[in-house]
Order: C-alpha cells, then sequence, then structure tokens
C-alpha cells in the first residue's frame, strides 16, 4: 500500500504557522505560530472552539491556502501547491448534484486517471463498508445530510491515500451512526497504516479515534496543548467509553476546552 | 478561484448564490454535534420511484391545459372582433381569413418559414459556439476578461437595425447578413449566462479538484461545465428567441425572401390577412425553437429538473 512510502521521518511536519486574512471590511489572524510534527501511522484529532482556524490548518496541510509565515511539509516535501498525496474531506459533504453518489465517489479515480474496473471494485466496497449500498444512484439532494457526508468519506478513501484529512466528517450525522463510523474509521486507520489528521468539535470522538489530541485556543488559533492518548492502538467503542482513562482525558480537555473559552 | 470583479447582474447572482449555499450547509453540520437526532438508519428510506408513462401524460396535460384555455379566449376574442367588424377587415382580419390565406399560398409561404428557420438556426448555433467560448475565455482569464468585455457589450448595445443596412452592402442580399444579425443579438445572453454559471462553481469544489490531481481540462469537463448547464441553458433560451428577431431583421433590410421579406410585401400591399399568417409563422418558429431548446435542457440536466420538480411539489 502506498501508506509504506511515509514510514520513515514524519507524515506532516508544521512549523511557525500564521496565516492572517485580509478582507476588504476586515483583517483577521486565524492561525499564530503553529508547530505541530505528525509521525506516518498517527492518528492526530484537532479541538478547539469554533473559527480557531481548525478547517484553516488543514486546508495549508493540503496545499489550497497559503500560510502567510511559517514552512509545511508533507511526507517529507515542502508544501508548495496542492497536494495530492491526499484524501480530503471537507466539512460539508461538496458532492457533484448532477452525480449519483457511487459516480460522486468515482470522481477521485476519473481525476486522476485510475485504473477503471478497480475503482470500481474499490468503489463498491467502500459503498458496502459504509452502509450506502442501494443508494448507489441516488442523487445528493436525494440523501440525508449524513449520508452525503459517507459518500464524501468514501470518495477521500478510493485511491488509498498515506494521509487523510478530515474537517468534521461526521458533524451531520445522528450520535449511534456516528458511533459506528467512528469504529469503521478506527479499523480503516489500524488496518491500512494511513497517517489521519481529524478535526472534530466531539470529545469523545477526538479520545476514541486519536493517538494524539490537540488543543487549539479561541482565534487567534494556537496550539495550547497535545494530549497522548493512553489507550490500547486497537480499540472497542463499548469498551474505550467504560476506560477510566478515558474519562480523565475527556474530563481534562473538557477543562481546558471552558477555561480557554472564559479567558477569551 | 480567481474571483475577477466585473459589474454584471449574472455575476453577482452567481456570486450571491455561491454564498448563500455555504452559509446554507454549514448549519446541520453544527447542529449534529450537539447531541443524538433520530436520523434514517442506512438502509431504510427510499427514493422517490421513476415516473411512468401514464403519469407523465397526466403532467404534460396539466401542464398544458391552462396556456391552451389563454389561446382560446385570444381566438374567441380576435374572431369577435373581427367579425363583427368592429375594426374595420383591413386592419384586423378575421382567423378564418388568414386561415385561408394560409392554406391558400401555404407552398410559398413554406418555402419562406424554411428560409428564415434556416437563418436562424444557423445564426443560434454560431452565437451558442461562440458565446461559449467567449464565456470560457472570460471566466478563466482575467487578461480576457478585461480584454473581450468591452468587445461583448459593444456588440450588445449598438442597435442592430442600424447596423443591418451596413451589413447587407458588405454582404450582399444573400444570407450572409441575416445570420451575422443573428448571431449579433443571440451572442449576449450566452455570454452573460455562461460567465455567471462558470464562475458559480462552489470554491469547494475547485479546491477538491485540485487535491486529486486534476488538469484545468478535466476540472471544466467535469466539473466547471456541468455545474454550468442550469444557466447556460437559460441563456440559450432566450438566445433562441432573440435570434429569429435577428433574422427578420436581416430580412426587412433587404431581401428576396423569408418571412421578414414577405412581411413587407403584404404590408404595401395592404394583404392583412397574409400580414397576419405571415406574423403567426414567426411567432411559431420562436415557440418551436424554444420547445426544443428545453427538451434539450431537459435531456442534458435532468438533475436540475429533478430538483425542481421536488420543490414545485411542496410548493405548488
Ligand atoms: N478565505 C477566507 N477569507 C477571510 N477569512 C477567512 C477565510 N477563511 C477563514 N477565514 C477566517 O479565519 C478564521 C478561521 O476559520 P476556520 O474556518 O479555519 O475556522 P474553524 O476552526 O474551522 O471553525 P469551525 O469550527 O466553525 O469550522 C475565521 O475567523 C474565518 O472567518
Ligand atoms: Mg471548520
Amino acid at each position: 500500500m502506498t501508506a509504506a512510502k511515509a514510514a520513515t521521518g514524519t507524515a506532516i511536519g508544521m512549523s511557525g504557522l500564521t496565516v492572517r486574512f485580509t478582507t476588504r471590511r476586515s483583517r483577521t489572524t486565524a492561525l499564530d505560530d503553529v508547530s505541530l510534527d505528525i509521525e506516518p501511522g498517527e492518528f492526530v484529532t484537532i479541538v478547539g472552539p469554533s473559527g480557531c482556524g481548525k478547517s484553516t490548518l488543514l486546508k495549508i496541510v493540503a496545499g489550497l491556502v497559503r500560510p502567510t509565515s511559517g514552512e509545511v511539509s508533507l511526507l517529507e516535501r515542502p508544501v508548495r501547491g496542492p497536494q495530492k498525496e491526499i484524501g480530503f474531506v471537507f466539512q460539508k459533504a461538496a458532492l457533484l448534484e448532477w452525480r449519483g453518489a457511487r459516480a460522486n465517489i468515482l470522481l477521485q479515480a476519473e481525476m486522476r486517471g485510475m485504473d477503471r474496473t478497480q475503482a470500481a471494485r474499490r468503489a463498491d466496497e467502500l459503498i458496502e463498508m459504509t452502509g450506502l449500498t442501494g443508494f448507489e444512484k441516488a442523487l445528493p439532494h436525494e440523501l440525508s445530510g449524513g449520508m452525503q457526508q459517507r459518500v464524501a468519506l468514501c470518495r477521500a478513501l478510493l485511491h488509498s491515500p498515506p494521509v487523510l484529512l478530515m474537517d468534521e466528517p461526521f458533524g451531520a450525522l445522528d450520535a449511534l451512526t456516528r458511533e459506528q463510523m467512528n469504529a469503521e474509521l478506527h479499523r480503516i486507520w489500524r488496518e491500512t497504516g494511513t497517517t489521519v489528521v481529524l478535526v472534530t468539535h466531539s470529545i469523545a470522538e477526538a479520545v476514541f479515534l486519536g493517538t494524539r489530541v490537540v488543543v487549539m485556543s479561541p482565534r487567534p488559533g494556537r496550539i495550547i496543548r497535545t494530549f497522548p492518548v493512553e489507550l490500547p492502538a486497537h480499540r472497542d467503542y463499548a469498551q474505550v467509553m467504560s476506560d477510566p482513562r478515558f474519562d480523565r482525558l475527556a474530563t481534562d480537555l473538557r477543562g481546558l476546552l471552558g477555561s480557554a473559552a472564559a479567558n477569551h | 478561484m480567481t474571483e475577477n470583479s466585473l459589474d454584471t447582474a449574472g455575476r453577482q447572482a452567481a456570486t450571491d448564490q455561491a454564498g448563500a449555499a455555504r452559509t446554507a450547509t454549514s448549519g446541520p453540520a453544527r447542529a449534529g454535534t450537539a447531541s443524538s437526532t433520530l436520523e434514517r438508519g442506512p438502509h431504510d428510506g427510499g427514493r422517490p420511484p421513476r415516473p411512468t408513462l401514464g403519469r407523465r401524460a397526466v403532467a404534460l396535460a396539466d401542464s398544458l391545459w391552462r396556456p391552451a384555455l389563454v389561446l382560446a379566449v385570444f381566438f374567441a376574442a380576435w374572431w369577435f372582433v373581427a367579425a363583427r367588424e368592429y375594426v374595420p377587415n383591413y386592419l384586423v382580419p378575421t382567423p378564418g381569413q388568414v386561415w385561408e390565406t394560409m392554406t391558400s399560398q401555404w407552398s410559398e409561404l413554406a418555402r419562406h418559414t424554411l428560409v428564415t428557420l434556416y437563418e436562424t438556426v444557423l445564426g443560434f448555433v454560431l452565437a451558442a459556439a461562440l458565446g461559449l467560448i467567449t464565456a470560457v475565455a472570460i471566466a478563466y482569464s482575467r487578461t480576457l476578461d478585461k480584454a473581450l468585455y468591452p468587445i461583448v457589450l459593444f456588440a450588445q448595445v449598438i442597435p442592430k437595425i442600424a447596423i443591418a443596412p451596413l451589413l447587407v452592402v458588405w454582404f450582399g442580399l444573400g444570407l450572409t447578413p441575416k445570420i451575422i444579425l443573428a448571431v449579433l443579438i443571440a451572442f449576449f445572453p450566452v455570454v452573460i449566462s455562461g460567465v455567471a454559471g462558470l464562475r458559480s462553481t462552489d470554491p469547494e469544489l475547485l479546491d477538491l479538484a485540485a487535491t486529486m490531481g486534476a488538469g484545468p481540462w478535466r476540472t471544466f469537463r467535469k466539473i466547471r461545465f456541468p455545474n454550468a448547464l442550469p444557466h447556460l441553458m437559460a441563456g440559450l433560451k432566450v438566445a433562441v428567441t432573440l435570434a429569429v428577431v435577428g433574422a427578420v431583421v436581416g430580412e426587412f433590410v433587404g431581401a428576396s425572401e423569408g418571412l421578414g421579406y414577405v412581411l413587407l410585401l403584404a404590408n404595401g400591399n395592404l394583404d392583412a390577412p397574409l400580414l397576419f399568417a405571415d406574423l403567426i409563422l414567426m411567432s411559431a418558429i420562436g415557440i418551436v425553437l424554444f420547445v426544443l431548446v428545453e427538451i434539450a435542457e431537459a435531456l442534458l440536466i435532468p438533475w436540475h429538473a429533478s430538483r425542481r420538480a421536488g420543490v414545485s411539489l411542496t410548493t405548488s
């Protein structure tokens, strides 16, 4: 698998990232001096208040936003323009409204010029795995928000990328489906060794999925602390929820996020 | 991604739409994080059934009875006014007289109709092709935007009727000046709608395309062009009706055939029935071509139509 390529060195390196947005009406500092190194195979989850620059951070790693200052590298190479060794799941599903679910997933293959039959087989696997069976031909407006997001996830996984960037992928799901998707994503990550960076507002999700949880401050976004998650690599949802270490970490995170918001 | 700034209604609408879409979709993501909301499970819930032939016929009848009624009332009123001679017959003939002229001179009228139809269709097709190319150039290149927009605008604001004689001087009495006029008049709505459509692409989709390593041509073919189609088809519908006007104006100025030429003849001879028959044929060309574009639209962008249908179910 392609992920093996990234087995040495850092998968993602960020140093001194600062981003200022200047619009006609205002100047916003979205990120302030953010540095973070992510090892290959890590699952880093990022939590922080709304508007603190989490989406911006992911887009910088993908090469879609250029930082005002600072350096980023992906798989040991400096990020200059848009990166293609990644799978990106946007905060909203961003589907083509004229394509059915399966065709939306296969967009990834068409845009990359991948082998068609192989891509089609992989797409069917992913559809099955994410419970989209029976909705292959449904247009986005015929799908629920959660299903749309699952289509976007399948699309991001189609080419088995070594790095997966996810921006609140399960925000639109109900709690139960969300747990299932978390467990599924955990399994995919374990099996593929993909490096994942996932932004979320759910503390439970951040702890269950992450090998490391990064907490950001309100705007301008800084990294307040990173917590290693001392849970086994192979996790079971029910087990994790009843684990005292989960409780302790979740309480710490909640406290930190709460005080950060209060001091703001 | 580069949002060039030139103030036209179409582009404004396009950016507004993109903005609205952005704000509209940021909502549910937030809401879902709060706590469990009951949502459809992965396997239940179905898609709306495909319409059967019977249902389609009912839908067609449903959409046709209103215009048919209006037309019937119109003809009844016309017949009433003309038959009672509230207006003298040499000004407004009865529907019967018009019908008689139409049938007795059918072969002649058909020939002239075909000429005008030919000029219109050719003019429209050329306008659509040129308009689309221009729209792509404007939407993709800032330089071409600045360079082409003044020319496009100039071509639009110059009164076509005023340059028609010039075109006749340049190109003679043949079909060429009529086709050029049809192109000139139909070109503008294609460009405006094409640019609006191409610019309305969700920036997130373009970001997505960039992370897929796709070049500009693939991005155009798979994302930007299909996304622009609903806008573009709206522009083409306007353009096709305008192309008829262009062709007829061309015939007014100097021609030996075509419906515009017949109109001038009938006018000179105070032949009101022929004049009316001619007008009806002109409108028929416009209506038929418009309907053809609508059918093309339904075939090309069924997703758009089904979406509209879904909306109208709840509002009507
Ligand atoms: N293209 C842009 N132009 C101007 N300002 C921007 C742009 N993108 C983001 N911002 C600003 O940068 C800040 C961070 O935005 P970002 O979307 O990264 O936040 P976020 O942490 O993802 O928030 P949320 O949790 O609500 O998704 C916000 O204040 C936003 O207004
Ligand atoms: Mg965000």
